[in-house]
């Protein structure tokens, strides 16, 4: 085996007046040709400073403090710009989170690959082409020729990942940096991507380093793991002993958070009374422009039941409806046609003043921690402001607000504070505690945990839980990710393209799913067939 | 907002003009005390050259220059802080209607709004002054009605960014009204930009109130520079301090009120921040 890239004792110091002194300390890691290692933390670890370190492209005022980045004959933290951008693209090449924002979007699709092979080699434009059409074709993209001319918006996320992908192996780089890759793709994209990634770095013998949060992720393409807790590297080795073996106790505790594909025992709901019904709800988005064609269906006469007591999943992939779905229910996005009953009475047609009163009835939970806090509202007015709305005096709205914090599990000292002073996880407790001040018998949470860190999302699902029982709530919960859906769903919904294609009670859906949709979606969960508590059963 | 002050105290320039604003301000609060007897009295000979009896001279009929710069501050920072209130307030409530109701709405106002950006603004307000008859109150009107194009356009876009925010939809989730999502969500934040913008648009309308008073179009009971210069051009080669002394007043403040307003906008915009 070949050492790529020999990382010894790097440090990378923050500037004054962060949060710690250091990004990253005292790291040492190698990086073997042909072999996948994974860096594993939660947001704030270092995991990506680290990445950018080793293109030299770490953010101003964030410096290599000591340390070797031994790669070949070169030491990259004291290499020149000129040597390093002889080494960028040539010999270590990037992949990025958000392929939208990586790529440029007033240039071609294959002007932007050629433009690499441009920089570095001296092909002729004809032979370029080719070279073009060839890497296209090795990724897997449909119609290689055609797509030479397409520009970034016209492909799908999967398809640009995957021209980025073509990019980053043009000039066959001894080392891939690949920057969570996948997080912001579909389940089942992010499965041919890993696989893509995969065969590829074998084929050519690329020494990999995949950053990620996700474990599921490291169990199917890792050959060695590496976990970062703060800037530190707290546990290395393969991917078997790491996952089946972890020493360190926050590998541990990480690998404890993750959701088991293996849903609770749960007591079955009674299916009726029902809380909530839809009947036929249709909604399409229209095309924008003056010439636009036909639009987008987002809702497919979507017919579902909520009973009483139940938390319902709404599962699918970008674009399946399920976050319309949730607004249109709260009556936050208006609907074409169809019905929305709550306890039997239509109010899809109520006028936003007619709406106010049952609005206490139904409230939701959103997706963005920190895009769903008003940032200049102290905590307690956010949420007391619901209450107030609806009549309560400010003074005992306040109280409420203080034992509502006390019940989501925050101090009632956060009372004063803004939200920018809070973690995501601490955010995401603010907005639960804003929806339950309303004493809701409807919670709707579009994706709740899925912009939190593994952990911090067990303890906010832990909490959605214990709330639901305690308050007696009916909870309508959208997700993407299935692990979460199978711990917390008493049913799910499985939706694609504004339609549910499968519904059914949460193991019975787990144990035996019918639609050859939902069975692509559980094939394509990562790690899947990684039951990471009692080891691989076929690796 | 906090954090903003901090990093505008660590821009030398900002902090500078804030200390020469300061000594305008200053000026304005002992003026009447130093000059009781008023900027239009004729304390002495005319056409005194400066240093003499008199600290910046006299001008052609025997006014003190130095009491016409000390009392005039007064009516250049009360025309340009009362027009920009006005011009805000303008601009808030059209740019706020047309970003919140979107469709006819913003279509209507912004079309307004375009119309008064294409004329010239000094003409425009030079034109508003001649109809309404030369007056403090008229020039804060015309001052006012030429500088919320700016606002409006202003807050029009923070309104249409922050609408598609999901606080502002958890708001709607919470039964709030158009009221209370425009006055206690939307509005306070955009106020960053906007005191930035509007300290900005204050010099501006000083600038505006001097081109106006120059043309005799100022409150004829009221001293200001405009007007001191005015007076003293037709003398410019035999008393230059005339003129010189309520110019360079003129350009001091201005260019301080700009070095505060460009380092408020770039301690308050989150836009300009470096990471």
């Amino acid at each position: 085996m070949r050492a790529v890239l020999d990382i010894s004792g790097l440090s990378i110091a923050l500037p004054k007046g962060a949060d710690r002194s250091h990004a990253v300390r005292n790291l040492s890691l190698t990086l073997q040709a042909g072999q996948i290692t994974c860096l594993i933390g939660e947001s704030g670890s270092g995991k990506s400073l680290a990445a950018r370190a080793i293109m030299g492209l770490l953010p101003p005022r964030v410096q290599i403090d000591k340390g070797v980045l031994q790669f070949g004959a070169i030491d990259l933290a004291h290499a020149t710009p000129a040597q390093m951008r002889g080494i960028r693209g040539a010999e270590i090449a990037m992949i990025f989170q958000e392929p939208m924002t990586a790529l440029n979007p007033l240039h071609s699709i294959g002007r932007q690959i050629g433009e690499i092979l441009r920089i570095h080699t001296k092909l002729s434009a004809k032979e370029r082409r080719a070279r073009v059409v060839e890497l296209l074709d090795q990724v897997h993209l449909p119609e290689p020729t055609r797509l030479l001319n397409a520009y970034p918006h016209q492909l799908s996320g999967g398809q640009r990942q995957r021209a980025m992908i073509a990019m980053a192996l043009a000039l066959r780089p001894k080392l891939l940096i690949a920057d969570e890759p996948t997080t912001a793709l579909d389940v089942t994209t992010q499965a041919q991507i890993l696989t893509l990634i995969h065969d590829l770095q074998r084929e050519r013998g690329t020494a990999v380093l995949f950053i990620t949060h996700d474990f599921g992720v490291v169990a199917e393409i890792a050959d060695n793991v590496a976990v970062m807790q703060h800037g530190v590297l707290v546990e290395q080795g393969t991917r078997d002993a790491v996952l089946r073996n972890p020493q360190h106790p926050y590998t541990q505790a990480l690998i404890e958070a993750v959701p088991k594909l293996d849903p609770p025992m749960r007591a079955p709901i009674p299916p009726i009374p029902l809380m909530l019904e839809t009947h036929k709800l249709r909604k399409t988005y229209n095309a924008r422009g003056l010439f636009g064609g036909s639009g987008t269906i987002a809702l497919d006469g979507i017919d579902l039941a909520l009973r009483r007591g139940e938390t319902l999943g709404l599962v699918g992939e970008s674009g399946s409806g399920k976050s319309t779905l949730a607004r249109a229910i709260t009556r936050l996005m208006p609907i074409d046609s169809g019905e929305i009953l709550l306890s039997g009475h239509d109010i899809s047609r109520l006028s936003r003043a007619q709406m106010r009163p049952l609005r206490k009835r139904i409230q939701m939970v959103f997706q963005d921690p920190f895009a769903s806090l008003d940032p200049r509202q102290r905590v307690a007015e956010i949420i007391a402001e619901g209450p107030i709305i609806h009549g309560a005096t400010p003074e005992a709205a306040r109280d409420r607000a203080c034992e509502l914090l006390a019940m989501v599990g925050l101090d009632p000292s956060a009372a004063d504070r803004y939200p920018h002073e809070f973690s995501g996880g601490q955010r995401q407790r603010i907005g639960i505690a804003r929806a339950l001040a309303m004493d809701p018998e409807i919670l709707v949470a579009d994706e709740p945990v899925s912009a939190l860190d593994v952990s911090v999302q067990a303890q906010v699902l832990a909490l959605l839980e214990d709330i639901k029982q305690r308050l007696r709530l009916s909870m309508i919960f959208v997700t993407h990710d299935l692990r979460v859906a199978l711990q917390i769903c008493d049913r799910i919904a499985v939706m694609r393209q504004g339609r549910v294609v499968e519904i059914g009670e949460t193991a019975a859906l787990h144990a035996a799913p019918q639609h050859p949709y939902t069975k692509a979606l559980f094939a394509a969960v990562p790690g899947a067939q990684w039951a990471v508590h009692d080891g691989p059963k076929d690796v | 907002m906090r954090a903003g002050l901090k990093r505008f105290a660590r821009n030398r320039m900002a902090v500078l003009g804030a200390v020469v604003l300061l000594l305008v301000l200053v000026l304005v609060l002992i003026g009447p005390v130093v000059y009781p007897q008023g900027a239009f009295a004729i304390t002495g000979k005319p056409m005194q050259p400066p240093g003499g009896g008199f600290l910046l001279g006299t001008d052609t009929l025997g006014r003190d220059v130095a009491a016409g710069i000390a009392l005039g501050a007064r009516t250049s920072m009360l025309v340009g802080v009362a027009s920009t209130c006005v011009a805000i307030l303008l601009g808030a409530v059209i740019g706020g209607l047309a970003g919140y109701y979107r469709g006819w709405v913003e279509i209507a106002l912004m079309q307004v709004t375009a119309f008064f950006q294409t004329i010239p603004s000094f003409i425009l307000a030079l034109l508003l002054v001649a109809i309404l008859s030369p007056s403090l109150t008229s020039e804060i009107i015309a001052i006012a009605l030429v500088s919320w194009p700016a606002i409006a356009r202003l807050v029009r876009g923070q309104f249409v960014a922050l609408g598609g925010r999901e606080f502002v939809l958890a708001c709607v989730g919470l039964g709030a009204g158009d009221a209370r999502i425009i006055f206690r969500h939307l509005l306070p934040n955009c106020a960053s930009p906007v005191i930035a913008v509007g300290s900005l648009l204050i010099a501006t309308a000083i600038l505006l109130e001097t081109g106006l008073a120059f043309l005799g179009l100022g409150d004829p009971n009221l001293m200001s520079w405009g007007l001191q210069i005015s007076a003293g051009r037709a003398v410019l080669r035999q008393a230059w301090w005339v003129c010189t002394f309520p110019g360079i007043a003129i350009l001091l403040t201005v260019l301080a009120i700009n070095m505060v307003g460009d380092g408020l906008n770039e301690a308050l915009n989150p836009r300009l921040r470096e990471g």
